[in-house]
């Protein structure tokens, strides 16, 4: 995460990658399709959580919430008007302005309280789209919500109910919310999360307004997640309130560990796994959380830096030990914790 | 000499222990200080006070003419005041040059920039690689920070304390844990800036070589109080002052 | 009036429940440093136990109560000895997704021992009945509740205050370099503790099993509850954990005989209201 840029062989293999994706609908029948659409949202969805939690050090176990909050947004929207791009930036942005709220709410916080508070609220949205039978639907949902066409009004109007042409509304809008992010991370502001996450104490004192700045994050990663479950609804035409449950907050935390926390990719090539280790499991048992339960043990424990950190060029610090202060040649990592010493 | 910083009456309790009991002190700009005092005296509550990690009980703090006793942390970076920490607190995944380089965006008020690559921010990172070669550390500049000798991250410290141009900048205790060698080089570093009169340096120290080879002036904290202030010529004859030293050499 | 005083005892009642296990939690937390985002399943884990050995074996109550802690607390020290001490020091952040592992994990592994559907096995008789209150019938079940609830927070007042054990606890807790150096083994403190904590969770899901359902859910919504209740009272404040349970608890029941629909929202209202004036915690020093 030291900003190296890739390699060139990096940049062939995404390019590859890409140019694969978008012929996928013309060589996979319509299962393999849908199953990239789904990890796609899910890699959208992980690489907002990990602009909060790999980048700024701040775990949130409540992105479901925004996740409902955008699909139940698009949903209102597309059952009034069946206009896609409308339903989508209707979801975004109604989970953007939960973000906005909650994370008022929660980023004044320290870690631990700003974990449990963000699974609090995850659960006060689900328990919200449960009662709300009149708005929601309670916990049957809202059903029969239209693919609808992609339209912009006196310019274009494409059908996008084959699951192959919605596949390439979902594929150009995670690229460029994946690209957006890739930028965003790189940035002056990307970099300056980083250090929140390593010191805050230290980013206060270089200048820098922590409290507002985690807030930026937690806004953009309530948009993404909004994003992504906004692009759910037309895709499975209903929603019901498990899209808010902290099982769903999980998953963008379990492909992300799972990927790599500290890299830029690891979300997604998570959420790729996420769904080829599921699909595999499910074909025994219908209990799946508990085999993930156990990798997410086995990573914590065993390896914690997930997929991508095979190819991570340095082993960076990342278990800070206690500083060996009276041995001035050893190399020493900074304290984990930032006290200010009361003299 | 104009009032830098001007602290009038201040007082800190921590439930039953009055940390700093009324201090009132100022300081100009150009004159290194050194703040010296057992253990206990206050030294760092002080600066912590100053530069915005604690609000004071009772009193004022004025930078410049300006009151700052209850602005927030950054805000008084941006004004221009700064510091250093005790225990290290760097920016331990980030590169060395990145360590630097927040504050330097910071202070350029880039530090929020969405979407410009860093490759365009050249200005700040040639900023960034001149404060490298000033504290000794260019060479080292793509390492993970964590990853240096505890002697050179206690460099690079003292880099981001400076790095943002700060006028006043406090340095607490920043020759702790180093060999001779590398406290060399960092008193030569404050020799250097406090020269060049760009920024006005405040130390807590407890090594007594330090404070009397670099310090303008020395202020004695005792009990939360002000003991003395003078000249370190002043101060090494000042009979209290040697009285809580007991048997240290005061002499450099 | 009647029917107000009623509803703050029944408030009361299910206020010790999550007092059982905000205790717990703060009690972990003050001395380990962790949040066990697991506790909440350790609450599950007791009552299933309770009820595999009241309701499917037959066992007196007292007894199956006895055994689920036993086995809570079994559980909870191979979580600890075994997993939680290997991550000890580092980013707190991996604390919390490795007890969020152990969660994915136990609400799985009751649902294929004991299914999925819900349970509720009988009241012991001589806990059945109930006495007029309030001109109501008040559940004798729920005074017995209430007086496992007084009775755990005056034995956890004395434990900790008078007991060699209690002191040696809150050594470890507030220095535990120093506990080490005056000849404490805070390995063993930490792996006592966290069965402890585990035990006091099993008792609050164990004392359930005959009015509450026993299902694969109730973890997950104690935890939150857990949560909720340690931010109104400050993290490892047991005082504070006590005074924000009935807080919580009698507010909750008033809030579902006053605002029905709402009543799950209702307790997040409350936090964010906490939050919003105090964000340390009511009783946070």
């Amino acid at each position: 995460m030291t900003g190296h840029p890739p390699s060139r062989l990096a940049m062939l293999l995404l390019a590859a990658l890409v140019l694969a994706l978008f012929l996928l609908p013309w060589v996979a029948g319509r299962y393999p399709i849908y199953l990239a659409i789904q990890v796609l949202i899910l890699a959208v969805f992980s690489v907002g959580f990990n602009l909060l939690f790999g980048y700024s050090g701040l775990l949130s176990f409540g992105q479901a919430g925004f996740f409902a909050i955008g699909a139940y947004g698009c949903a209102k929207i597309l059952l009034a008007v069946p206009n896609l791009l409308l339903g989508l930036a209707g979801g975004v942005a109604a989970a953007g302005i939960a973000a906005v709220v909650l994370g008022i709410l929660s980023v004044r916080h320290t870690r631990i309280y700003f974990s449990m508070l963000t699974l609090a609220f995850g659960m006060m949205i689900f328990s919200i789209a449960w009662k709300w039978r009149d708005f929601t639907g309670g916990d049957d949902g809202l059903v029969g919500i239209p693919r609808a066409p992609l339209e912009i009004p006196g310019l274009l109007s494409i059908d996008v109910s084959a699951m192959g042409h919605y596949y390439y509304v979902v594929l150009v809008l995670s690229l460029l919310a994946i690209a957006a992010m890739y930028r965003l991370v790189h940035s002056p502001l990307g970099l300056t999360l980083q250090a929140i996450r390593d010191s805050e104490t230290r980013a206060e004192f270089a200048g820098v307004p922590v409290r507002k700045y985690r807030l930026i994050a937690f806004i953009i990663a309530g948009l993404y997640a909004g994003l992504a479950g906004a692009l759910l609804t037309p895709l499975e035409n209903t929603v019901t309130p498990p899209v808010a449950h902290w099982s769903t907050s999980a998953e963008p935390v379990m492909a992300t560990l799972l990927g790599g926390v500290h890299s830029f990719a690891g979300p997604i090539v998570g959420a790729f796994f996420f769904f080829m280790i599921k699909d595999v499991i499910v074909r025994y048992t219908e209990y799946w959380l508990i085999w993930f339960g156990v990798i997410v043990v086995a990573l914590v424990i065993g390896f914690p830096g997930g997929i991508m950190s095979i190819f991570a060029k340095r082993r960076l610090p990342w278990r800070p030990a206690r500083p060996s202060s009276t041995q001035p040649d050893k190399p020493a990592a900074s304290q984990r914790h930032d006290r200010i010493s009361e003299d | 000499m104009t009032e830098f910083l001007k602290i009038e009456g201040i007082a800190k309790r921590f439930g039953d222990f009055a940390a700093i009991n009324g201090v009132s002190l100022t300081l100009p700009a150009d004159r290194l200080t050194a703040i010296i005092g057992p253990n206990g005296a206050g030294k760092t509550t002080l600066i912590n006070l100053a530069t915005g990690a604690l609000f004071p009980d009772s009193g004022t703090i004025h930078f410049k003419g300006e009151a700052i006793t209850r602005l927030a942390i950054h805000r008084r970076i941006h004004k221009g005041l700064s510091r250093s920490f005790q225990i290290m607190n760097i920016f331990a995944r980030l590169s060395v040059l990145q360590n630097i380089l927040v504050p330097v965006l910071s202070r350029r008020g880039r530090a929020g920039m969405p979407f410009s690559k860093m490759e365009r921010e050249q200005e700040a990172v040639t900023e960034a690689r001149r404060i490298l070669g000033e504290i000794g550390l260019l060479d080292e500049q793509n390492d993970p920070a964590g990853e240096l000798s505890h002697g050179d991250q206690r460099l690079l410290e003292l880099g981001i304390a400076i790095a943002p141009a700060p006028e006043l900048c406090f340095l607490d205790e920043p020759s702790s844990g180093l060999t001779p060698v590398e406290r060399a080089r960092v008193l030569g570093l404050i020799r250097k800036l406090s020269a060049a009169r760009h920024t006005t340096f405040v130390i807590v120290e407890h090594d007594m070589d330090v404070v009397f080879s670099l310090a303008d002036w020395i202020v004695v904290m005792n009990r939360g109080q002000v003991l003395a202030e003078g000249p370190p010529a002043e101060i090494r004859e000042n009979r209290a002052v040697r009285e809580i030293y007991l048997g240290e050499e005061l002499t450099a | 009036m009647d029917n107000f005083a009623f509803q703050g005892l029944i408030g009361l009642s299910m206020a010790m429940y999550l007092w059982l296990i905000s205790a717990g939690l703060t009690i972990i937390f003050g001395v380990l440093r962790i949040v066990n985002f697991a506790h909440g399943s350790l609450f599950m884990v007791g009552a299933y136990l309770a009820y595999a050995f009241y309701g499917q074996m037959g066992l007196p109550f007292w007894l199956a109560i006895i055994l689920s802690l036993l086995g809570t607390g079994l559980l909870g020290l191979v979580m600890e000895r075994v997993f939680l001490r290997r991550i000890y020091g580092i980013d707190e952040a991996y604390q919390l997704l490795l007890t969020f592992g152990f969660i994915l994990i136990l609400d799985d592994a009751v649902k294929i021992i004991w299914g999925g559907v819900f349970k509720i096995p009988p009241i012991p008789a001589f806990l059945d009945g109930s006495w007029p209150v309030f001109g109501r019938s008040f559940p004798i079940y729920n005074a017995f509740v209430i007086a496992v609830g007084l009775a755990v927070a005056v034995g956890l007042w004395a434990l900790f205050e008078k007991t060699w054990w209690g002191r040696t606890v809150r050594a470890t807790a507030s220095d535990r370099e120093m506990a080490n150096a005056i000849g404490i083994n805070v390995p063993w403190v930490f792996s006592g503790v966290f069965a402890f904590g585990a035990m006091l969770a099993a008792l609050g899901g164990a004392i359930g099993i005959p009015v509450r359902v026993v299902a694969p859910g109730i973890g997950a919504a104690m935890i939150i509850q857990a949560f909720i209740i340690t931010v109104i009272g400050g993290l490892g404040n047991l005082k504070g954990a006590f005074v924000s349970s009935l807080i919580v608890g009698v507010l909750s029941a008033y809030g579902t005989l006053f605002f029905p629909v709402f009543e799950l929202f209702f307790i997040f209202v409350i936090m964010a209201v906490v939050l919003l004036i105090r964000p340390q915690g009511l009783f946070a020093r």
